[in-house]
């Protein structure tokens, strides 16, 4: 029996057309913008100048602060600048611009494609390299790996969660790292958990996945014991991080709460392959898999790709701007930010570059409430977005912070299945902000 | 240079919308509409076509010329109430009667309080209950009208069964007697007039429009599950008690609108509960009401009358019946 989360969700059309294109690695651009803020925390300060040469795999910008990663070039040749230039939301962050000369790689990486099985490192050590290897989680949120790994004093994590579900519609990446790396994940998970210290481990993947599931099972049952597969029923947002603890194992996540209050600690089957490859073959986070999707575009693509490649090289690798293209999406089409310009470049937890047309991305003219509960019944977090809603238009902060909007994981589920076209998540995510500055505000007790 | 859309998550939105449900509904309503017809013949097209006309043109001529507003009749909605509430009136009335009742519906219980989405009674309830209290005669004559296709179908008590249970008890007869008299037959209700309104002729009918609504996600079930599971319980603690003088659970949910209120009009999304406590207690009320509206009350049937009522509760629902929310109560944390 698949399992799946308790409260609301929704089933949008997968549309996962990427699904068969095999992982081909992407070409090297002549020059790759890496930015510093490729994480959630600080944004990591630079250690090169303008005009060092550095190889691909080179530390060029340090951690700093207690949530803060390392970044590591992807390429190799001369700096040319360090610059605040807009991120593909259009934010400023400070980047540095390489020129590429050639390819050579650091000393002590491990290129081959022999598979490193035995665990020599011991629990802090994991920690520490993938602490050096600026590994951050590939799901989202982009947090730093190593921190996630040490849990505060007095928390115990008595499971390691993985998260293979890519519940997003048109992802595929992570689909094809489980069917071409699958023990590469799993020893990726082993270590995770012996860097937790966590006897027991279960990885979920989404039924629509079968080969995907029928693979990780093959190898985890022939050396990884501790590492149960599980089967998830196809339902959104079941890679959310609270849904996902909920399907597994059953256990809610407080609000305000985080996995590790209920002894988990989530990661992503891409972070474990990052992890894999750091620990196992001294290989710092600088390239990942990047799917290359949308019905308008004439090919589907899945690439190994260098972080700091700009979405103009990535659509001009598969022909071109399609016709009738209108929006860039980073990412999947429920939570993924829309790119606002094309020269703007992909970092560590980019997972896709999704092309809609208009019609695709249409919303209809806001009309009337007509109170159908639909929203209610798709809110994973067992909140009312029509209230939520209503209760944002008129500033009530106090009565939304009644009604827990800081709850909210942004899974867009409400405003997608909204007969009105109300823009239910737009006006909560604007009153979450202020009232999870509100509390955070408050002294503690 | 290309210029792209930015705008926030979610990129994809789903393909229904307030026109697509109502339509929804309203072919749900198709089966009793075409088993109106074939028992009433043009009585039955001639109330759906003045009751849907009336309704789509009142709805038009205040947003257009009285309020100057967006036009919303192509959403369905007022097309619905038209339909609901043409399907709730005996087969032989006036046509000037289904008139009123959608200016009533539409003018005073829908447009007063802001259109769509804004009323807090049932705009059709309000139709049909203004006329039952306005046009007490009319609205309870339940005469079979003669239908130019179709002859020879027995002529019609003139009443509906509920009421000729009350008033064969009121005149101290037993429920044996009642149903012998006037030959009632659960294939009957379940296919053919047993005497009601126009859209109450089958309950299949009515079931299969239920079945299509649950199909197609258009409602919960909760609604009309607990109206009519409150019917059942409430007539069968009675009927237990003495089945001489009370009709049984199954009479008392074929009959008397119990159908069709608790699946067409209890279920509208205006004016019905949003979480689903919430609904199971709105469906409780309704079935309570109900019966204490038939036991005691002066009126045979209820339904309307408590949906009404409860319609009046829903805000009240809405603020004390929550839904479920996440991560409230840790289990082994």
């Amino acid at each position: 029996m698949s399992k799946t989360f308790k409260i609301g969700g929704i089933h949008p059309h997968d549309n996962k057309i990427s699904v068969n294109a095999a992982i081909e690695d992407f070409p090297v651009m002549e020059r790759a913008f890496i930015s510093m803020s490729q994480h959630l925390g600080a944004p990591a300060e630079p250690v090169v100048v303008k005009g060092d040469k550095v190889k691909t795999g080179q530390l060029i910008a340090k951690s700093s602060g207690f949530i803060s990663a390392n970044v590591h070039s992807s390429v190799s040749g001369t700096v040319h600048s360090i610059e605040m230039m807009p991120d593909l939301a259009g934010n400023l962050a400070q980047h540095i611009v390489i020129n590429v000369e050639g390819d050579e790689w650091m000393e002590g990486i491990d290129r081959s494609p022999e598979i490193m099985r035995e665990i020599i490192l011991s629990s802090q050590e994991i920690i520490d390299r993938i602490a050096q290897c600026g590994v951050v989680g590939l799901g989202g949120a982009a947090f730093p790996t190593h921190i996630k790994l040490s849990p505060p004093p007095g928390k115990k994590a008595e499971f390691l969660l993985v998260n293979g579900a890519e519940c997003e519609p048109y992802l595929t990446s992570d689909y094809r790292i489980m069917v071409e790396n699958s023990e590469e994940i799993l020893i990726g998970v082993k270590l995770m958990m012996s860097a937790l210290g966590v006897k027991k481990s279960y990885l979920g993947i989404e039924e629509n996945k079968p080969k995907a599931i029928k693979r990780m099972k093959e190898i985890a049952s022939k050396g990884y014991p501790e590492i149960k597969i599980v089967s998830l029923k196809k339902r959104y947002p079941q890679g959310g991080e609270k849904q996902l603890i909920d399907a597994i194992v059953g256990r809610q996540v407080p609000s305000m709460g985080l996995p590790i209050d209920v002894g988990v600690v989530v990661q992503n089957v891409g972070t474990a392959l990052a992890v894999y490859e750091a620990v196992q073959k001294n290989k710092p986070l600088f390239e990942g898999v990047v799917t290359v999707t949308g019905k308008c575009m004439p090919e589907q693509r899945n690439f190994r790709m260098r972080v700091g490649t700009t979405f103009e090289s990535m659509i001009f690798a598969v022909g071109g701007f399609p016709k009738g293209a209108e929006k860039l999406v980073s990412g999947g089409p429920m939570m993924g930010k829309a790119v606002s310009r094309i020269e703007a470049a992909s970092v560590k937890s980019t997972s896709a570059l999704l092309l809609l047309t208009e019609e695709e991305t249409k919303r209809g003219e806001e009309s009337n409430c007509i109170r159908c509960a639909k929203c209610v019944d798709a809110c994973p977090m067992g909140l009312e977005p029509y209230l939520l809603n209503r209760l944002s238009r008129a500033n009530r902060l106090e009565d939304l912070e009644e009604n827990m909007v800081h709850d909210c994981i942004e899974c867009g589920s409400c405003l997608y299945v909204c007969p009105a076209d109300i823009p239910l998540l737009d006006t909560i995510r604007l009153s979450k902000g202020k009232v999870l500055k509100i509390i955070r505000s408050r002294p503690k007790k | 240079m290309k210029k792209l859309i930015v705008s926030p998550a979610p990129h994809l939105h789903g393909n229904e919308s307030t026109k697509s449900l109502m339509r929804d509904v309203i072919i749900a309503l198709v089966p009793s509409l075409l088993v109106s017809v074939y028992f009433f013949g043009f009585s039955a097209i001639k109330l759906a076509l003045v009751g849907v006309a009336t309704a789509v043109a009142v709805e038009y001529v205040i947003q257009r010329y009285i309020v100057k507003t967006k036009i919303t009749v192509n959403d369905y909605s007022a097309a619905l109430t038209g339909l609901l509430l043409s399907l709730n009136l005996p087969p032989n009335s006036p046509w000037w009667i289904m008139f009123i009742g959608s200016v009533v519906a539409i003018g005073i219980a829908k447009m007063t309080f802001g259109g769509v989405g804004q009323n807090l009674f049932n705009p059709a309830l309000v139709g049909r209950v203004f006329l039952l209290v306005s046009f007490p005669v009319i609205m309870t004559d339940y005469s079979i009208p003669t239908s130019w296709f179709r002859e020879g179908i027995d002529a019609g008590s003139g009443a509906t069964a509920l009421s000729i249970v009350k008033e064969g008890l009121a005149k101290g007869l037993t429920m044996d007697q009642i149903f012998t008299d006037n030959n009632f037959s659960y294939a009957e209700m379940l296919f053919s007039k047993i005497g009601g309104s126009v859209g109450e002729v089958s309950a299949l009918a009515l079931i299969l429009g239920f079945v299509y609504l649950l199909i197609r996600k258009v409602i919960r079930p909760h609604i009309p599950v607990a109206i009519i599971g409150t019917v059942l319980v409430f007539s069968g603690i009675f009927w237990l008690i003495n089945p001489a003088i009370h009709a049984d659970p199954l009479f008392n949910v074929l009959t008397g609108g119990i159908l069709i209120g608790s699946i067409f009009m209890a279920t509208d999304y205006v004016t019905s509960p949003m979480s689903k406590k919430g609904m199971v207690i709105y469906g409780i009320g309704i079935g309570i009401i109900t019966m204490l509206i038939r036991y005691w009350g002066a009126y045979p049937e209820g339904i309307s009358f408590a949906i009404l009522i409860m319609n009046a509760t829903v805000p009240l629902l809405n603020m004390y019946f929550k839904p479920a929310k996440f991560g409230k109560e840790v289990k082994n944390g």
